[in-house]
């Protein structure tokens, strides 16, 4: 039937999370974004604790024999995106800092063997903070992921692959490698000619000889996060370390890895679309909190002949919050009851990012002189905003697979 | 727990309603719309599928399961057919719900077993008035309490099926508040005006009323002393004309898609090009968006909650969407979106009207 409900389990759950993004990550928004490279340790210290014994039960369950995103109507999905909203809420770049595997683990959940989650997840539940990333993007292939470059050369006499290549804009790149004990899936070429089905994920674990961070991005909001290059010069990791069972493993002509590692983008754009509403309404709350303090105030009943300018806006700010929140909803109960959700998580996702956009470019202008000024964070959330429309995939992109989808149409009618 | 799927009897109905727009409305939508005639059968049809005996308690007549989420998918698939001829079929609930929701126990007594009945009553509702600044909790139309009773003055217009109404349903300014009156159709002061020349929904016998010193007894008043809860009443009402904008945009969406695979050029279908593929893209994220809408709002007024936040986010999102779908449409038709053998210029026309449709439809 058709529900709005959140579950009470769910909304009691997040009173912690509402404490750690008022008492601790927006205490310190404006410090990390003047301090672009310095690390959110109080953040990353107080989820540590909660996300490995979220990670212990993650990996049980999947040891089980469950695979985490088809296990019937459950709550995972909806549980997470209503966390990511209100950590984003709090501090997106700071949220991107939570010491998680993140999305080299749900590319390790989607495509590992058993063996691959228990070897590199089983960190993730015990010990020091760390991190799991994913390195896909470079300097020739942004949209174009089958543009990649980084080679993986098998070395028959010490079962082996040899990486070389460099990638760049891996969140959480330096943290996964040289700042925990953490892994890096990346994306590279067993054959260059075959495009797509060439493309293997590989794990590339903290302190492997031959990767470095060749730079640390200075970047326009998000500054908490670390976006870091890294470089691999004939890096050498074991044969087991190519993710995925015997059959992808094989030096054939599928594209089932790929294809894997798009289903992960299923499950994370809705995610993305809900840090992007969480911002999105830390700034719409902001902006009529300050509004209210002129005395303005928005009424519902108003027609729309009556309304103030800055009520129209604030009224249409609050129209396609609700429209991007709801669209992100939808993607990820579908997730949640096991169904397939492609076109409706590149929906949520296309629109999220162009309403967070609007909305928080929307605020600064609102809030006249002091929006522009530093000493209030409105200004900040707009630059944070801004890569919602960008990075896992541009809005251009998310909307060519709406298209593609409603049109029936692959990549050779619809470019 | 949240979840997006409508139950098995939603989906029987809807699929109902779905033939019923295929197979019949839209083989006569548009000579309807030329003509200015709907034809009778399409509204008896209509009025079979028992839409608002639905929502009526059984002690009335009806089936006591009163849903406006599903009505609201309802009206949904019905103004996808055609958004004329759905308004005609759903003219009878101007009225229905407005008692449902309002009513005392005497008069519901007295009214609600009319829409039970095997053919729909000839009743409607004027609350729309004929001024740039429309607004319905504001009314220009007067009530005056005089004499046991109440006297009306005021001019209405975009009425439905006014000139065979037996019973319409006068929404006026009451000291501040709007209240609705019902008043037979052959009341002294009560003066069926000229039909309404409007931009679309011209299949829809559409009139201007006047209102002059019409009276009616004090019972007739809905609600009697209490009155009404009009904000209760207009959030019912934007749900069944956002539904219905949702249908007519998705009507237009679906159509631009297909005609886009279609329509080659340049020696390849439209729809390859990007700036023709976003468009439809955008469109369908639209229509989802504004459906979501809808059902958020209509899920709040079955929960008994208020729902005026809601409904106005949802009108305000609703309407701009409706009309940038429809104009969208146009717009891949290119030409053949500019001329009246095409749906496209129908729906764009019909698309403009939302955002001054309050009270034209209820759920």
């Amino acid at each position: 039937m058709i529900n709005f409900e959140i579950p009470e389990k769910i909304t009691n759950e997040l009173q912690m999370a509402k404490m750690v993004a008022e008492q601790v990550m927006r205490v310190k928004s404006r410090y990390y974004d003047e301090h672009e490279h310095e690390r959110p340790v109080e953040y990353i210290n107080l989820m540590w604790p909660v996300i490995r014994e979220q990670n212990r039960r993650q990996l049980e369950k999947s040891m089980n024999g469950k695979k985490p995103e088809r296990t019937g109507p459950g709550l995972a999905g909806l549980r997470l995106v209503m966390l990511v909203e209100t950590l984003s809420w709090g501090d997106a770049g700071q949220y991107l800092c939570t010491p998680d595997p993140a999305l080299g683990g749900a590319a390790i959940y989607a495509v590992g063997t058993m063996e691959q989650k228990a070897r590199f997840l089983t960190k993730f539940t015990e010990g020091d903070p760390k991190w799991g990333a994913m390195a896909m993007t470079e300097s020739c292939a942004g949209s174009d992921t089958s543009a990649i470059r980084t080679k993986a050369t098998y070395d028959p006499e010490t079962n082996e692959w040899i990486l070389t290549g460099e990638k760049i804009f891996c969140t959480s790149g330096s943290l996964a490698l040289t700042e925990s004990d953490g892994f890096v899936v990346v994306w590279a070429t067993v054959d260059a000619g075959a495009g797509r089905a060439g493309m293997k994920p590989f794990v590339v674990e903290a302190n492997t000889p031959g990767v470095s961070i060749a730079k640390q991005e200075e970047k326009l909001g998000i500054r908490a996060s670390d976006t870091s290059s890294i470089v691999f010069n004939e890096a050498r990791i074991p044969f087991e370390n190519l993710l995925g069972s015997p059959e992808v493993q094989q030096l054939d002509r599928k594209t089932k890895g790929f294809k894997g590692a798009m289903r992960t983008f299923d499950a994370s754009r809705p995610v993305v679309a809900a840090s992007a509403m969480g911002v999105a309404r830390a700034a719409l709350e902001l902006t009529q909190e300050l509004l209210a303090k002129e005395g303005i105030v928005l009424d519902y009943r108003k027609p729309q002949h009556k309304l103030s300018a800055i009520e129209r806006d604030l009224l249409e700010m609050q129209a396609r919050h609700k429209a991007g929140w709801l669209l992100t909803q939808r993607a990820v109960s579908l997730m949640d009851h096991g169904q397939p959700n492609r076109l409706e998580a590149s929906m949520c996702k296309a629109y999220a990012g162009d309403a967070v956009t609007w909305i928080t470019q929307k605020a600064v202008e609102l809030l006249g002189p002091l929006g522009y000024s530093r000493n209030l964070l409105v200004e900040k959330w707009m630059r944070d905003a801004k890569i919602n429309d960008i990075y896992e995939g541009t809005k251009q992109i998310n909307l060519l697979i709406v298209a593609r989808s409603i049109l029936g149409y692959s990549r050779r009618e619809l470019k | 727990m949240l979840s997006f799927e409508p139950d098995e009897e939603q989906k029987m109905l809807v699929e109902a309603i779905e033939k019923f727009a295929a197979n019949q409305m839209r083989k006569v939508y548009r000579e309807a719309e030329e003509e200015g005639i709907i034809p009778g059968h399409l509204r008896q049809s209509g009025w079979d599928f028992g839409l608002l005996p639905a929502g009526i308690p059984e002690q009335y007549g009806g089936f006591g399961e009163y849903s406006v989420v599903t009505a609201a998918l309802a009206a949904e698939a019905m103004a996808f057919g055609d958004l004329a001829i759905s308004l005609a079929i759903a003219t009878p609930a101007l009225v229905g719900i407005p008692l449902l929701l309002s009513g005392t126990e005497v008069q519901k007594e007295r009214y609600l077993p009319m829409f039970c009945e095997e053919s729909p009553p000839s009743v409607t509702a004027a609350i729309i008035e004929p001024t740039i600044q429309y607004d319905p909790r504001e009314l220009k139309t007067t009530a005056d309490h005089l004499d046991g009773g109440y006297v009306l003055n005021g001019e209405k217009s975009l009425v439905p099926l006014a000139s065979e109404a037996d019973l319409i349903l006068v929404y006026a300014n009451e000291n501040g508040n709007t209240q609705a009156f019902l008043v037979p159709g052959d009341a002294d002061g009560l003066i069926l005006g000229s039909a309404d020349q409007l931009m679309g929904l011209r299949a829809l016998p559409i009139y201007n009323i006047s209102l002059q010193d019409c009276y009616v007894p004090a019972a007739n008043k809905l609600g009697e002393e209490e009155g009404i809860s009009f904000d209760l009443i207009l959030n019912h009402s934007r749900v069944a004309l956002a539904a219905s904008a949702v249908g007519l945009a998705n009507a237009a969406a679906v159509y631009a898609r297909q005609y886009a695979k279609e329509r080659i050029q340049f020696d390849e279908p439209i729809a390859h090009r990007q700036s023709i593929a976003f468009m439809l893209a955008e469109m369908a994220i639209e229509v989802d968006s504004a459906r979501l809408m809808v059902w958020e709002t209509a899920w709040k007024l079955d929960r008994g909650e208020d729902a005026t936040k809601e409904a106005t986010l949802m009108k305000q999102y609703v309407d701009q969407a409706v009309l940038r779908v429809a104009d969208s449409t146009v717009q891949i038709l290119g030409g053949y979106g500019y001329i009246r053998e095409y749906p496209a210029e129908l729906w764009l026309r019909n698309a403009r009207g939302f955002s001054s449709f309050d009270g034209l439809a209820i759920v």
